[in-house]
């Protein structure tokens, strides 16, 4: 043996060089000053810098402390990086390198990912509550552990030019910040202090500032006053009032031409909140948590008398803490400006409304201009500043569900552009979604990336969001999609959009049914790729026969399903206008239980009973319906709870909330019938609650019994398909009654249950339903292309 | 084809009432084709089928509709209706009387029109083959010197005019098939347009387009302009002229008046500058009374036609692509 050899084999194990590469969330986080703090400390030569796929790292030195760098750098990760994968390659040991430096991107795709939203950290809160800091009070200290991505981001790479930050250069201080990576903010993009930094400015509603000494004081005044102020938070404006002052909350609704729907508070913290709202650790968790969603919290008894007007009825109220250091300001403001950080554990009186500022159903106001114009004649004043909103994100909304997990209602802020990770790569393609509660779809490998809440497109600003949003996230995530996703509906914007697009790109389209795509999304989400059954409960979508679904019982097998069964359909007297009015579903029941002279008699206060009558009995303009959330209205109208809607779901969660007031009760297992062919009827529990004189009662059989027939439903249909795992999707699962009931028989069957996690049930999620049937289509036509070639 | 005993009563009956009502010395001439006298200038043909149920409406019938229908495509061309042809498919059995009435119904309203019928053709058909009687109309204007419309001529600033209320026709028609009793009958507003289009022009307004909203209403019509022009339209829903008890069964149908079909109302695109004239112009024609200003052409490369509610807010006009299919999830 040569002796050289074994010299070197000898330094070989005692020293190493060893290249990393790390991929996820990594870039934008404070990934790269981490990976030197950490080399440093094990005394390792190298460098870290970004690549197109990640961060790629190379350490040379003593082989125990680069197995130490590895073992330890997944774990010790900065609180906004999330490490997906870590690979390595060795090498000899060259030691051409001498000390460890971060060096400038490498060559190809500079970034891979914007990172989301977060609420500003305990340390900077720590700065700005400090008389002695330099940022003592500043309403946009941020750094690279916290504070907005994903809204002030116009394209990548990601860095400060590129966003609205730009406009502000850093001042020697900040730099020097910015430069040392020891620092806490290190390349943080949107650094600033109250010497280069955005400022406050307090304007009339003409857009003339309001003389005043500090802003914050000012507006913390009005509110106090029982004014409304549009403040500028991260993804829009939102309008503020003192959520105790009775008056104000009413003047907001009344401005806001918004009856009943109900609006989120905002409070300091859980303490505050003790007092009208329950809350388990696991909601207390989901409230405080980075992401800082509104979390939809059950009532106590009292909190609608102490807090009139704010969620009338309901038995939920949406609440959320401040998020924005200018937010902080606020509720420091109200405490008398404390030093320090030790107020904000204890309970504030302060509790605002904040409800997003998006008048007339449209996307929320981001401009400056846009808000003293569009907010005018709603607000008393606007607290505005002079970094812009680039991208719009409406607070997300959440809330723990009956079965143990988080469930979205709505998902924005703090989650957008988070990946959701499918079970296989696939071409990428692009899901343009439903037509209410609009999100949008862009796959990329084995990357699903949904949009931030859109909303409805029957708003032509909303069809403009959806371009706007559309462009953006094909552009930061620089894919060009192989197929364009949509609704099998005809008439919905975002299909018209999709064929468009599809055109001007000579793409493939695929149009999926509404029901199917809301199952492929929770089966999306869990990765579940066999033969599954899907129980799909939900408002109205059409069908692959034209008409209208909605209560369906569904055997997904990827791209491809069979309706096993459906609800009775219902006509829907005057179509859409029938989602509207419960009355009307109501009149509906009793025209097909033989009872048409009850419709008039039953609701005289209807002048159009009558006709509503004819209507039915000619089928003019009813078209009908197999949704669950059709027969819902028709309970809600049948018990007198509720005639005509002032906001989308209120008569189905106005039926959940008496329900809940009753208690648990028996199902009436003779209250319907499973048909041979797969028809679930429960006409005759209909037929029952027609006849039931106390709505709590009636609420809470509908709730069991329905829950009891669903579940004998899908059972039987499980053991005839021989399948065992069920997945629930569709806007009916946001119901907590049904949710809990349901899946506790299916489960106590040996059922395995899914249910949407990462993305809401209702249409907020089609579109990741609806790229995973295009997926599967794709991969099949693709196998199915290499098997027919010779 | 069967030609029954009926069959040729019935094409006797068309032929003779159309002698008796509107016998001109073209539909005399008796042979294969019509000549007609030279015409220098530009024509515009345009050709429509009517099928209608019921055949009977309050308001009108078929007879006046297929003669409405199809001089108002020409007269929305900005030219002269004068001459209309006209093809009968009729399902054996149907009675006599109720042709007659939908002939004469017909011939009156070609004569207020002032338009000539000069060529026709009956067919008959078994029964079960039909629904009573289809008439494919034709007709032939004179388009004026200097007249130029087109659906692509809209441009940002034009001003967009509509002659009365929205939706009679339709809701008429669906009233009647089912039925349905309305506080006030509504009725068709099936009439001839040619009358309100030539003192449009007469106007010396600036006229861009003109277009009849039938089938699919004002929102498909405007929809196809904004397409056609490549710009948007911003419709003011306050300003949109709809009778009380039209708005009210609307509601109860649960049905959008601007997707309602019309027989007797045009919208015009005009030049900013000359809607008013051209306003005053249609109100001072009894067919132009209720005429409104309702919205604008901007600029808008994805060419949406919005509508600002009456609430305040901001709706699409969707272009369906056939009936008002549910969408509300
Ligand atoms: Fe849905
Ligand atoms: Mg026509
Ligand atoms: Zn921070
Ligand atoms: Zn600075």
């Amino acid at each position: 043996m040569n002796h050289n050899a074994e010299v070197t084999r000898q330094s070989s194990s005692l020293f190493l060089r060893r290249r990393l590469r790390v991929t996820g969330i990594v870039q934008g986080v404070g990934f790269r000053p981490y990976v030197w703090r950490l080399a440093m400390e094990l005394n390792l030569s190298g460098w870290v810098r970004n690549d197109a796929a990640g961060v790629e790292i190379l350490v040379e030195g003593e082989r125990h402390r680069i197995e130490a760098f590895t073992r330890r750098l997944p774990v010790e990760i900065p609180p906004l990086a999330r490490v997906r994968e870590l690979s390595w390659d060795d090498a000899p040991h060259s030691g051409e390198h001498t000390g460890f430096v971060i060096t400038e991107s490498g060559a190809g795709r500079a970034s891979t990912m914007i990172g989301h939203d977060t609420a500003v950290c305990l340390d900077c809160l720590t700065e700005m509550f400090d008389p002695a800091d330099r940022r003592w009070r500043y309403a946009f200290i941020n750094c690279t552990n916290c504070g907005p991505r994903y809204t002030l981001t116009r394209c990548l790479p990601y860095d400060r030019a590129q966003t609205s930050m730009a406009p502000f250069p850093l001042c020697p201080d900040c730099e020097k910040e910015y430069r040392n990576p020891a620092d806490r903010r290190f390349h943080a993009e949107p650094t600033a202090c109250p010497v280069c930094g955005p400022r406050l400015a307090l304007v009339d509603v003409r857009g003339n500032a309001i003389p005043c000494d500090d802003p914050i004081t000012a507006t913390i005044q009005l509110l106090q006053a029982g004014q409304i102020v549009a403040i500028k938070g991260l993804g829009g404006f939102h309008l503020a009032c003192d959520a105790r002052n009775a008056e104000a909350v009413q003047r907001l609704r009344a401005r806001k031409q918004r009856d009943e729907k109900p609006f989120a508070v905002m409070a300091a913290n859980p303490a505050s909140l003790a007092e009208w709202v329950e809350m388990s650790e696991a909601e207390q968790a989901l409230l405080t948590c980075r992401e800082r969603p509104i979390v939809l919290l059950r009532k106590k008894c009292g909190a609608d008398a102490a807090l009139p007007g704010i969620a009338p009825g309901l038995a939920w109220l949406g609440v959320m803490l401040p998020y924005a250091p200018l937010q902080w300001l606020i509720f420091h403001e109200a405490a008398g400006r404390p030093a320090g950080t030790e107020w904000i554990h204890h309970p504030q009186g302060l509790m605002l409304v904040m409800t997003s500022a998006n008048p007339g159903g449209e996307p929320l106001v981001s401009h400056n201009d846009e808000a003293i114009d569009r907010l005018g004649n709603i607000a008393d004043a606007v607290l505005l500043h002079d970094r812009d909103i680039v991208v719009r994100c409406d607070d997300s909304v959440v809330r723990m569900s009956a079965n143990n997990g988080p469930q979205f209602i709505r998902r924005a802020r703090g989650y957008t552009p988070r990946a959701i990770r499918l079970s296989r790569c696939g071409p990428s393609v692009l899901a343009l979604g439903s037509h209410l509660k609009n999100t949008l779809c862009v796959t990329r490998g084995n990357d699903a990336f949904v949009s931030q809440h859109i909303g409805g497109l029957d708003n032509p600003a909303t069809c403009n969001m959806l371009q706007e949003v559309t462009e953006h996230l094909l552009h930061i995530l620089q894919v060009r999609p192989e197929a364009v996703a949509h609704d099998l509906h005809p008439d919905f914007f975002s299909s018209h959009y999709a064929l468009e697009l599809a055109d001007a790109w000579g793409l493939p389209t695929i149009a999926v049914q509404h029901h199917h795509a809301h199952i492929a999304a929770v089966a999306a989400e869990h990765g579940v790729e066999r033969p599954l059954l899907g129980l799909a409960l939900d408002g109205v979508g059409l069908g692959s026969d034209h008409t209208s679904w909605g209560g369906e019982l569904l055997r997904v097998d990827g791209a491809a399903f069979t309706r096993l069964g459906h609800l009775t359909p219902l006509p829907m007297p005057g179509g859409d206008k029938a989602a509207k009015e419960p009355w009307r579903m109501a009149a509906a029941a009793l025209f097909l239980l033989g009872r048409a002279d009850d419709i008039p008699r039953r609701f005289t206060a209807q002048p159009v009973a009558r006709q509503l009558r004819v209507m039915l009995e000619h089928n003019l303009h009813c078209p009908p319906t197999t949704s669950l959330g059709r027969w819902f209205d028709a309970a809600a109208g049948l018990l007198g709870v509720r005639n005509v809607m002032t906001f989308e779901g209120q008569a189905a969660m106005l039926l959940e909330g008496l329900a809940e007031e009753a208690g648990d009760v028996s199902p009436l297992t003779d209250a319907y019938v499973l048909h041979a062919d797969g028809k679930l009827d429960l006409l005759p529990l209909l037929a029952r609650l027609a006849d039931e004189t106390d709505a709590r009662r009636g609420a809470a059989l509908f709730h069991a019994t329905l829950a009891r027939a669903l579940a004998d439903w899908t059972l039987q249909a499980a053991e005839q398909q021989s399948l065992d795992t069920v997945t629930l999707g569709g806007g009916c699962f946001l119901n907590h009654i049904l949710s809990r009931h349901l899946a506790n028989h299916l489960t106590s069957q040996g059922l395995r249950v899914l249910e949407a996690r990462q993305i809401p049930p209702n249409d907020g999620g089609l579109s990741l339903g609806q790229a995973w049937v295009a997926i599967s289509s794709l991969n099949n036509r693709q196998l199915k292309g290499t098997r027919s070639d010779p | 084809m069967s030609h029954g005993g009926g069959g040729r009563a019935m094409v006797q009956l068309i032929t003779d009432l159309f002698a008796n009502h509107l016998g001109n010395e073209y539909l005399a001439q008796g042979n294969d084709g019509t000549c007609l006298p030279p015409c220098t200038g530009r024509m515009v043909v345009s050709t429509d089928s009517h099928v209608v149920s019921p055949l009977f409406f309050p308001g009108g019938d078929i007879g006046c509709l297929s003669v409405h229908g199809t001089v108002n495509d020409v007269a929305v061309m900005g030219a002269t209706p004068l001459y209309l042809t006209a093809g009968f498919i009729l399902e054996e059995g149907f009675p006599l009387e109720s042709l007659a009435r939908i002939v004469e119904s017909m011939a009156r309203a070609a004569k207020a029109a002032g338009v000539k019928l000069v060529a026709g053709d009956t067919k008959v058909v078994e029964q079960g083959k039909g629904d009573g009687v289809f008439i494919t109309t034709t007709g032939v204007g004179f388009l004026p010197e200097g007249v130029h419309l087109s659906g692509d001529l809209a441009r940002p600033g034009d001003a967009v005019l509509l002659s009365g209320t929205l939706g009679d026709h339709g809701v008429a028609i669906l009233s009647k098939r089912e039925n349905l009793s309305f506080d006030a009958p509504i009725l068709s507003d099936t009439a001839a347009l040619n009358g309100l289009t030539a003192a449009m022009l007469a106007s010396g307004a600036a006229i861009r387009v003109m277009r009849d909203p039938t089938r699919g209403g004002l929102a498909a019509t405007l929809n196809e302009i904004a397409h056609q022009s490549g710009v948007g339209i911003h419709l003011d829903e306050a300003a949109i002229p709809i009778k009380p008890e039209v708005d009210a069964a609307c509601e109860l149908l649960g049905l959008d008046p601007l997707n309602i079909a019309n027989e007797g109302k045009l919208v015009a695109i005009c030049a900013a500058e000359d809607a008013d004239r051209l306003l005053a112009a249609m109100r001072a024609h009894p067919q132009g009374q209720a005429a409104a200003l309702i919205g604008k052409v901007v600029e808008d490369p994805n060419c949406f036609v919005q509508m600002k509610t009456r609430f305040g807010g901001r709706r699409m006009v969707d272009w369906l692509s056939g009936e008002q299919l549910p969408r509300i999830c």
